[in-house]
């Protein structure tokens, strides 16, 4: 009697559900699909195909992947304290400022080995920085973090625009964008490193931010479960009145998620800019902070679920475009309805079917108990 | 139609072989209960023991598994609270079901609009409640709002709700769980004067007291069964209480004298103003010592709870001061929570699912809220599960929490063990002072006496003790001295073995008050 009468067990919770709400997106997807005359079976097989069909295809599903899991790790951590972090976008974006300024000042000087940390560590210092100012406002001033985030995503935006066109663009270059690194500050391609190892594969941007993103995955889930940090966390995020009562200092904690929290955001820097532009560029982070949301809602806030669920995201990113390649009549803009109906089933829907679950455990579970009882 | 001939009336409400499982859990187990028409009928049983679930099967919440329900001697089913409803059948639950920005009428009127157009349905209502006012003795202003009602005319609205509706039969779930005593009262006038117009009133409780002075008939409950039935007049609580728990009870508790040390906890003229301006501990002084539980009796919401929470470090001192050794807490210099538990000083919270428990927490994490930073429970980097979850089990067995189960999340145990784990958590730290609030509020009988008696050898181990509690009973059961607070204020202070009921039930009031001068401002 680990659970209380007529709790759902944790594997329909975490696991049937989970796939049953993607399994109805693709169903409506597959109506829209027939709807303008294309098979959807074959829909499908090009998109499976598509994202993972290839060595090719299953890198650029897997750098898709590293972002997500930034994203939505970041989206997670705020959540256990009860934050609603919608900045992931925002501090993205300025923890590639960053990092784009560390390599530009020491792509000429400095070796690989020096670099790396540094990239690392001043992509997490500047994101850390943006969620830093709303985290305080919340705590301190009670200015709502979902707003004030919100805001400091355009504000990132805009700043960004400014020092591209006027400050860092290289000197000659039409397009906001400054020099490229030198290779010394560019973060290692997995094709790369197989290569060493003596397997060729075909290049793809997949690049060894990923390993850093497990690690964050690993990072989270002791900082979050097995840390007295971490519990405080929960506690504030759970029952804040318990934390007052536990002498928990409930600001503090506000502003060192939101920290936190930033700081994983602005790691999409390390793959995007370090593992594949090797230059800082505007709108490199294309979304992934706002699809982090989703991917964390999905993952059930724990890594874990973060990962399955960044997968699919990155197979949906990956394979829809090959679909709108390979089929004229499925633009870009029939993929995006596609990770749209998943967002909504899957994030915005999550827990439309439980209470259906709910019923069919009970009279599933009242039989049995009568039979072994009578 | 299906009257049957030996009865002269048809019971108002017969339940005949019910059966309700869920998962493994047999919440009732062929219940059969009869109830007469016209009467006050008590339901008893602890925590668990199907009270709720029985009163959930008759109001359409749960279908039953088996069994049959009969209504005034017709046979129905009732499969949710709109049959439940049509039945004549109304409910008051212990939270109530109101909406708090809206009126009284427009709450009666919620979900019996009588059309599109509120004007009309409004008018209904308005005539109705005065009737259903001079018919029961209802009082209450139909155009006042949910929320600048106290507790007990929040409950009455809940009945009119009920009535207005066309119930004959009331279902009252721990209706005084919630209530002061006068409160209390008033509610026991009301239900008087439902019973002489014919409605017919289950009572759901575990105050076996409320059971004696109001009820015609009792049932009583026990692991899913009805284990008795009982004429109300034919009974003591001493009989009730062994048919609930299934063995003898002491409901009087055995102490030894106290033998007060030195003052643990000194508390100098404290007054806490909330945020709007209200002083709601107003320049309270007293001493605490050693060796001795301290009383504080007061009807809910005349600071004691506010008290306690400016003691444990939770709420600012306004102005003021008290001191344990080690540390003086101004409005100059405050203090946190951490801060006083480090230097001795525990804390168990009035309302424990508001602060002394994380509901989606693993019962060992909430056997250490407070405690997380304690060099037993860490690591230098990482907290040391196997440690915390030793230390929670320990906890359960020295305190006898069920399921023993340091993994069960916190929110799944009866409220009974949930206390039992925090009283476990915060006795365990062999405190110098223990504030403990409303120790046995929505715990059952078992567990209230095996609580008091912890307390009470705390007490002889050399705790100071500060109990807050609105149970007069409970108060004058385990204190040595008490203190009696109105608003804001200690407007006297007797020893326990001098004090009664009523004279302090009339302090509370502050219509009496004989040692206020005893009790000058230092």
């Amino acid at each position: 009697m680990s659970r209380p009468a007529g709790e759902l067990p944790v594997w329909v919770d975490v696991l049937l559900i989970p796939l049953l709400n993607i399994g109805l997106a693709f169903l409506v997807s597959g109506m829209v699909i027939v709807a303008i005359g294309e098979n959807p079976l074959e829909a499908v097989r090009l998109m499976v195909y598509g994202a993972f069909g290839y060595d090719e295809a299953i890198g650029y599903t897997l750098y898709y992947t590293t972002n997500f899991i930034f994203t939505g790790l970041a989206v997670a951590v705020a959540f256990h304290a009860g934050l609603f972090n919608i900045g992931g976008e925002g501090q993205a974006y300025i923890g590639g400022l960053g990092l784009g300024l560390v390599c530009l000042a020491t792509d000429q000087t400095l070796p690989f080995t020096v670099i790396l940390p540094l990239m690392i560590l001043f992509s997490a210092l500047f994101g850390m920085l943006w969620a830093l100012v709303p985290g305080y406002l919340q705590a301190y001033r009670g200015s709502h973090v979902v707003i004030t985030t919100i805001m400091f995503n355009f504000i990132a935006s805009a700043l960004m625009v400014y020092l591209m066109v006027n400050v860092l663009i290289e000197p000659g270059n039409m397009s906001p964008e400054s020099r490229s690194f030198a290779e010394s500050a560019w973060i290692p391609s997995l094709h790369g490193l197989l290569a060493m190892t003596g397997i060729a594969v075909t290049p793809s941007p997949a690049n060894v931010a990923l390993l850093w993103a497990l690690i964050c995955c690993i990072f989270v889930w002791l900082f979050i479960w097995h840390s007295r940090w971490g519990y405080a966390i929960r506690t504030v995020g759970a029952n804040e009145s318990a934390a007052r009562y536990a002498g928990i200092n409930n600001r503090r904690v506000v502003v060192l998620t939101m920290c936190l929290s930033g700081a994983l955001a602005g790691f999409v820097a390390l793959n995007e800019i370090g593992g594949v532009h090797h230059r800082l560029l505007l709108n490199f982070t294309a979304g992934y902070g706002f699809t982090g949301i989703a991917v964390s809602l999905m993952g059930r806030n724990h890594p874990v679920g973060i990962v399955l669920a960044s997968l699919l995201f990155g197979a949906l990113y990956q394979g829809g475009a090959e679909l709108a390649f390979e089929v004229p009549t499925i633009t870009r803009d029939l993929v995006v309805v596609i990770q749209g109906l998943v967002i909504l089933f899957s994030g915005a829907l999550a827990y439309m079917l439980r209470p259906l679950f709910e019923r069919i455990w009970l009279r599933l579970s009242l039989p049995e108990a009568v039979a072994t009882d009578a | 139609m299906n009257r049957e001939s030996s009865q002269a009336v048809a019971p108002a409400v017969e339940m005949l072989g019910v059966c309700k499982r869920f998962g493994p859990v047999r919440a009732n187990l062929d219940v059969n209960l009869t109830v007469t028409p016209g009467h006050v009928h008590g339901i008893v049983g602890e925590n668990g023991a199907g009270k709720s679930t029985l009163m959930s099967i008759l109001f359409g919440y749960y279908e039953a598994d088996q069994g049959e329900l009969r209504v005034d001697g017709q046979r129905r089913t009732i499969a949710s609270p709109s049959d439940a409803i049509k039945a004549g059948i109304g409910m008051v639950h212990q939270h109530f079901m109101l909406v708090e920005n809206l009126t009284v009428l427009e709450n009666v009127m919620l979900g019996a609009e009588g059309g599109w157009h509120l004007q009309r349905g409004r008018q209904q209502v308005r005539e109705a409640l005065s009737r259903l006012e001079q018919d029961y003795g209802l009082e209450v202003d139909p155009d006042a709002r949910i929320d600048e009602l106290a507790v007990g005319l929040r409950q009455r609205v809940e009945i009119l709700k009920a009535l207005y509706r066309g119930a004959r039969i009331l279902i009252l779930d721990e209706p005084t769980s919630v209530l002061t005593p006068q409160e209390t009262a008033k509610l026991f006038d009301i239900l008087g004067a439902l019973k002489q117009q014919g409605v017919t009133t289950l009572l759901i409780t575990h105050k076996l007291r409320e059971i004696m002075t109001v009820t015609d008939r009792v049932s009583v409950m026990r692991g899913g069964r009805l284990v008795a039935d009982r004429d109300t007049a034919n009974t003591s609580r001493a009989e009730l209480a062994e048919l609930m728990v299934g063995r003898k009870v002491l409901l009087t508790l055995d102490k030894a004298p106290a033998t007060p040390g030195e003052e643990a906890l000194i508390v100098n003229a404290v007054s806490h103003v909330d945020r709007h301006g209200v002083s709601r501990v107003d320049r309270v002084s007293f001493a605490l010592r050693q060796g001795e539980i301290l009383g504080v009796a007061g009807v809910s919401g005349n600071g004691q709870s506010e008290l306690l929470e400016v003691l444990a470090g939770m709420l600012p001192v306004s102005s003021g001061r008290f001191s344990l050794p080690g540390i003086e807490v101004t409005a100059a210099r405050p203090t946190d929570p951490a801060r006083l538990r480090s230097l001795g000083l525990a804390h168990v919270p009035e309302d424990r699912q508001r602060c002394g428990m994380v509901g989606s927490f693993a019962a060992a994490e909430t056997a250490i809220l407070g405690h997380q930073a304690q060099p037993a429970f860490n690591g230098r980097l990482l907290s040391r599960g196997r440690a915390i979850r030793a230390h929670c089990a320990q906890l359960m067995s020295g305190f006898d929490v069920r399921p023993p189960n340091p993994l069960l999340r916190s929110a799944a145990f009866s409220g009974g063990n949930q206390q039992k784990l925090i009283l476990a958590r915060e006795m365990e730290t062999r405190p110098r002072v223990l504030l403990v609030g409303q120790p046995t509020r929505g715990v059952d009988i078992g567990a209230i006496e095996f609580i008091h008696r912890k307390l009470v050898a705390l007490r002889d181990a050399g705790a100071g003790i500060l109990l807050v509690s609105v149970e007069l009973e409970e108060i004058l059961s385990l204190s040595d001295r008490i203190l009696v607070m109105f608003e804001g204020r200690i407007v006297g202070e007797v020893t326990a073995s001098e004090a009664d009921e009523q004279q302090l039930g009339l302090m509370m009031a502050n219509a009496h008050t004989p040692n206020t001068d005893a009790m000058g401002l230092a």
